[in-house]
């Protein structure tokens, strides 16, 4: 599947871990919520970095006091309705501080880039064949947004305030 | 009225030229019926049993004579010359053409009105009192805090793919014109011992195949709370809610399945986390959009108009009307007048491109530029003075718009039904018509007084009728349509559910029964007693006694 990160389709470093599959004493692995909570010891004492891939029923909130062990987050769409990722990600990013990547996978479709990017993602998995292009159109089609979610500019609210002096 | 900034407009106009983009995908081919669905949807657009409906929204029901011309040109234009008034202040145009749309939208983008978020499992327009602003009994007005909901719900990247639709409700005023038990959230405005106002906020009320009157999960919300509160509530309904099955994804499954006072703890402690953060509304902020909402100059005027006493005496007809369809106005000597959208044979909430000009004409002479769309399906010119309501009344009255119903037996609200949307299991209009003649009866009418009568053409209830004091529901039946009967409903601020009488009517028979069950009201009545009121002291079973007794 391409990744798409910052606009352009770049190479993926990262391994998913299948299931079953032993683990490898190197490279950077993404593992699932299961098999981190049975194997983080031998998870940690590797040589390469560690990323999680959390279902969408699978909370951040119970991994937050884990975060500083990952440098990556996916976060599973299983279909592009089921939106609860949306939260995860304003969560790993606006409570818990995640500043590691958050990656979208799964049913992930040019129009709701824009809405994943706002929510705090910064690398999207997409089956698109132009997905460069659909980036580019996705993120600025709309130029404005009312909701301050920390990610994608300036919210109205704030545009509309008067400038005062040192009040960023 | 709220007046677009220019961010307001180029957030419209971008978001036209984005729906134009993918109209033009989903016309090439480009995109197929399955994916355009979601992005359609989240632009008003339904693809129903004959063609596609298009939803406006009209945001808590208020509209200028500007922009009720511009759904009559729309209607006019695009459509079969006659548009419909919805029970969420909304309006639909049933026979839109797919390539047309994005010239729709665009025509309503030059008088600030749009299609967004008025489908899709998304936070939809917001509805108010329909009096809100001029009401007698107002604390604040509503309309200002919609609008501070609609700007931040527009488009929110967090809560566009919730389980299911979301719907929110807000009235100013003690006596509840807007429903507000039976939304996802209902916003009361309250003033505390300490004389401050904020919000009581009730969730998990709805109507469809789960009725349930909603729960207080906090009596008091200071006002700059709003949208934090609003974020903690959605957040929690957006992880939680259940996405396994559509017909338990509402907000109101989740509160009964987690319990009402386990999920006011979730959402309290959410709260606690982001209380005061960045969605903390400033009070110049609010006072910003209060000024949008400032009432207009009335007049010092005295609050016994000798013309229009005399007129009252002298015109039955006109009394009539006055009776039923002119409510009390805050301002001496102004009246809100409500404009039936429910003549006799007509399909309820139901108005012609000319009709929608009449009304524009009569709020731009007499009523400060302003109408209102009911949740009843009516409409409403809030500000009339009482001397021009004579000539508010004949005018109305040549144009088919003087009814003298608004509350009785033949304001009906019915959903769409069968006739149009592919949902239904029967036919909901055609009752309503059915109804509206065997009522047709003024004087009858007016006996018979307040009575709410509310017809869905399936379990779904679009039609609210669980929240009738009469309460009709058609269902299928080895492929012949029923309709089974609930009684003693109420969607005001003493919410019910109704209860059901008995077995379900024939289409043939549905309107006998309902003559039944009024007939035996007026026997059993007390002075000045409501339907409900009577009800609740004699119980069903006289009504079944009648309604059975034959077979």
């Amino acid at each position: 599947m391409p990744l798409l990160k910052d606009g352009e389709i770049v190479d993926d470093l990262w391994t998913p871990l299948p299931e079953d599959a032993a683990l490898t004493p190197e490279g950077d692995l993404i593992v699932s919520l299961e098999r981190w909570l049975a194997e983080r010891d031998s998870l940690q004492s590797r040589n390469g970095r560690l990323g999680l891939r959390l279902k969408s029923d699978q909370s951040p909130a119970q991994i937050a006091e884990d975060l500083s062990h990952f440098d990556l987050i996916a976060l599973e769409f299983p279909r592009f309705g089921d939106g609860r990722a949306y939260s995860y990600a304003r969560l790993l990013r606006e409570r818990y501080g995640f500043t590691g990547e958050l990656r979208a996978v799964g049913n992930v479709l040019r129009d709701q880039l824009f809405f994943m990017l706002r929510c705090g993602f910064d690398a999207f998995e997409i089956a698109n064949d132009n997905a460069v292009a659909a980036w580019r159109e996705a993120t600025s089609e709309i130029g404005l947004t009312y909701q301050p979610t920390g990610r994608g500019g300036a919210s109205v609210g704030v545009l509309r305030r008067p400038v005062t002096a040192g009040n960023g | 009225m709220y007046r677009y900034d220019e961010f307001d407009l180029a957030f419209v106009q971008q978001r036209v030229k984005q729906f134009r983009g993918q109209v033009e995908r989903r016309l090439s081919g480009e995109l197929s019926e399955d994916e355009f669905k979601p992005l359609r949807l989240m632009n008003g657009l339904y693809l129903q049993l004959h063609a596609y409906m298009l939803r406006v929204a009209v945001p808590y029901g208020t509209l200028s004579s500007r922009q009720m011309r511009k759904l009559a040109h729309i209607a006019r234009t695009y459509d079969r010359g006659y548009g419909h008034f919805t029970t969420r202040q909304n309006i639909q145009y049933n026979w839109p053409k797919l390539e047309d749309v994005p010239a729709i939208l665009d025509e309503l983008s030059s008088v600030e009105m749009h299609a967004i978020q008025t489908s899709g499992n998304c936070i939809r327009n917001v509805t108010a009192d329909h009096f809100a602003g001029a009401a007698a009994d107002e604390i604040e007005d509503p309309r200002v805090y919609a609008e501070i909901v609609r700007q931040w719900s527009s488009l929110h990247p967090e809560f566009t793919f919730l389980p299911r639709k979301f719907k929110i409700a807000i009235t100013g005023a003690p006596n509840d014109r807007a429903a507000v038990r039976f939304h996802d959230i209902g916003l009361q405005i309250r003033r505390n011992d300490a004389g401050e106002v904020g919000f009581e906020v009730i969730v998990g009320g709805g109507m469809g195949r789960t009725p349930s009157v909603g729960t207080t999960i906090r009596t008091f919300l200071p006002k700059q709370h709003l949208l934090s509160y609003l974020e903690a509530v959605l957040r929690v309904y957006n992880q939680l809610g259940r996405r396994d099955n559509l017909y338990k994804a509402r907000i109101k499954i989740l509160v009964q399945q987690t319990g009402a006072e386990a999920f006011k703890d979730l959402v309290e402690d959410e709260w606690l986390q982001i209380k005061g953060g960045a969605l903390t509304l400033p009070a110049e902020e609010i006072a910003r959009i209060e000024d949008y909402f400032a009432p207009p100059a009335f007049e010092t005027l005295d609050a016994n108009q000798p013309a229009f006493e005399a007129r009252r005496f002298e015109d039955r007809a006109f009394a009539r009307w006055v009776r039923t369809n002119v409510t009390a106005h805050r301002a001496p000597g102004y009246a809100c007048v409500t404009i039936s959208l429910k003549p006799e044979g007509e399909a309820p909430g139901d108005a012609s491109a000319e009709q929608m000009e009449v009304v524009a004409d009569l709020a731009e002479r007499f009523s400060h530029d302003e109408i209102r769309v009911s949740h009843e399906q009516n409409l409403v010119l809030p500000h009339v003075r009482l001397s021009d309501l004579a000539a508010v009344w004949e005018t109305l009255e040549a144009h088919g718009l003087g009814t003298p119903n608004a509350g009785l037996v033949t304001d009906i609200i019915a959903c769409p039904g069968l006739d149009y949307c592919n949902l239904a299991n029967a036919r909901s209009i055609p009752v309503a018509q059915r109804l509206t003649q065997r009522f047709s009866d003024l004087q009858r009418q007016h006996d018979i007084g307040e009575l709410k009568i509310k017809i869905s053409g399936c379990i779904n209830a679009c039609g609210h009728h669980h929240v009738g004091h009469i309460g009709i529901l058609g269902v299928d039946k080895h492929g012949e349509e029923f309709y089974q009967i609930t009684l003693g409903g109420s969607a005001d601020e003493n919410a019910a559910v109704g209860k059901i009488i008995g077995p379900a009517f024939s289409y043939d028979d549905v309107v006998d029964a309902v003559d039944t069950i009024v007939a035996t009201y007026l026997e059993l009545r007390r002075d000045g007693e409501r339907f409900n009121a009577t009800l609740a002291r004699v119980g069903h079973a006289p009504f079944k006694d009648k309604l059975y007794a034959a077979a």
